[in-house]
């Protein structure tokens, strides 16, 4: 977890070190090289231009992955990717149970890269980013909550429904192999 | 099926986010229950399958070194302190003189900044083929869209006996805060009422001055802040009917 206990010189000092995860999040949404590197050079001008106003102690990483995913949200792509937002309820319900039977376990197993990687492409954006948060940025609930500016309780609903909707898109891919 | 109420919260146990004395209940429970452990397993398989696939892109060297160029040692505000204001008092009374005209000067472009973005997210959206996501006259079910989607609840006005009809709602963003757009119709006139949380925003003081708003923005604009929310409405009716739709929202919360 990012946190700022100590005043940092620069915006490029807390910036940089963001940069790589920053790049491979943006490219996750947009699927394209090109996209994603215009993605990133706006959040980080948009970061730059409000860093002034940033207040220590709060999350700068939460704070930039917010940025990005707002311009990626109102960019052409992800307004795109918007409209295909369910209109479901995400009430804070129970989580979904694990089906017992688990190809995708054995997809595991076999430690199958590009199937993994061509499941989550699959997702609808607002699965997909909250999977990436939690499981590649290993962002807490807190953190996802903040980035994605929806309550714990939304996220963890959230989490359990992407996490379902994975495993079943890795079980079509594994009956379709 | 004894092990649902664990089940229910294996994910967060896995990605440790139970209080400590829960999370030890849950080792034990793990540990003796072979359906939990093996689901424990096939989640944390997942996770991992995850965590190693989302590791895909990387940033060219060359898109590093430019992005690296633009940023390159922007110090933070306030590096140096004020220790030099003590130096003559003289020098302090033209350094107060000069912070307040820039201050001032700040919350002027500020204010017209916030103004044009609201116009912008009016404009934008009535020139989109699809200017609302939640399409209902009923304010019943405009209202609840946004839950969920939005991190606050607002009211929104009875319009029985009023000249004014919603025709929708969508989600927005001002400042990276995220917020509710909303669509009215008057005699043919497209208003757009706008609510953020108050916090959220990086407001000038000068906004809480109702009247003021900047001439470059050709429409008329009301803004006000009640109950920890900001509302903005703007469109290119009457003044009189943007202080109509106002007070109604005003009376609502």
């Amino acid at each position: 977890m990012t946190r700022l206990d100590t005043q940092p010189d620069s915006f490029e000092e807390l910036a940089m070190p963001l940069f790589d995860r920053l790049y491979n999040f943006a490219h996750w949404l947009t699927h394209n090289r090109e996209e994603a590197e215009d993605l990133v050079q706006e959040t980080y001008a948009k970061a730059l231009k409000g860093f002034s106003s940033f207040r220590l102690g709060t999350n700068f990483r939460a704070w930039m992955y917010r940025i990005l995913r707002n311009t990626f949200l109102t960019s052409r792509t992800g307004l795109k990717a918007a409209m295909t937002l369910s209109l479901d309820s995400e009430e804070d319900g129970p989580e979904l149970p694990l089906e017992d039977d688990t190809p995708e376990t054995i997809l595991m197993e076999r430690s199958n890269l590009q199937l993994v990687q061509s499941a989550i492409d699959k997702l609808p954006v607002y699965f997909r980013e909250i999977l990436l948060l939690c499981d590649v940025e290993e962002m807490s609930y807190q953190e996802i909550a903040e980035t994605l500016s929806i309550p714990i309780g939304t996220v963890m609903s959230r989490l359990s429904r992407a996490r379902k909707t994975l495993r079943d898109g890795l079980r079509l891919q594994f009956q379709k192999g | 099926m004894v092990c649902e109420s664990w089940k229910t919260k294996l994910d967060a146990y896995l990605d440790g986010e139970l209080p400590s004395e829960e999370t030890r209940a849950f080792d034990i429970h793990v540990h003796n229950c072979p359906y939990c452990s093996a689901d424990a397993l096939t989640r944390v398989q997942t996770k991992r399958a995850i965590q190693v696939a989302g590791k895909r892109f990387t940033p060219s060297a060359e898109f590093r070194r430019r992005m690296q160029q633009n940023i390159a040692a922007k110090p933070r505000r306030g590096r140096f302190g004020f220790a030099w204001m003590t130096a003559t008092p003289a020098i302090a009374v033209l350094a107060v003189v000069a912070l307040t005209a820039t201050y001032n000067e700040r919350e002027r472009v500020r204010t017209e900044q916030v103004y044009g973005e609201v116009a912008d997210l009016h404009v934008a959206t009535l020139a989109s083929s699809s200017p609302v996501d939640v399409i209902s006259t009923d304010r019943h079910t405009v209202k609840p869209w946004f839950q969920g989607k939005i991190p606050f609840a607002f009211d929104l006005p009875e319009l029985k006996d009023s000249e004014f009809s919603l025709l929708g709602g969508r989600m927005t963003y001002l400042d990276q805060a995220p917020g509710a757009h909303l669509i009215y119709d008057v005699r043919k006139h497209h208003i757009s009422v706008f609510v953020f949380q108050e916090q959220s925003l990086r407001l000038p003081g000068r906004l809480n001055e109702n009247s003021f708003a900047p001439k470059d923005v050709s429409f008329n604009v009301e803004t006000w802040s009640q109950g920890g929310l900001r509302y903005f409405i703007i469109g290119d009716a009457s003044a009189a009917d943007i202080d109509g739709l106002a007070r109604l929202f005003k009376g609502a919360s």
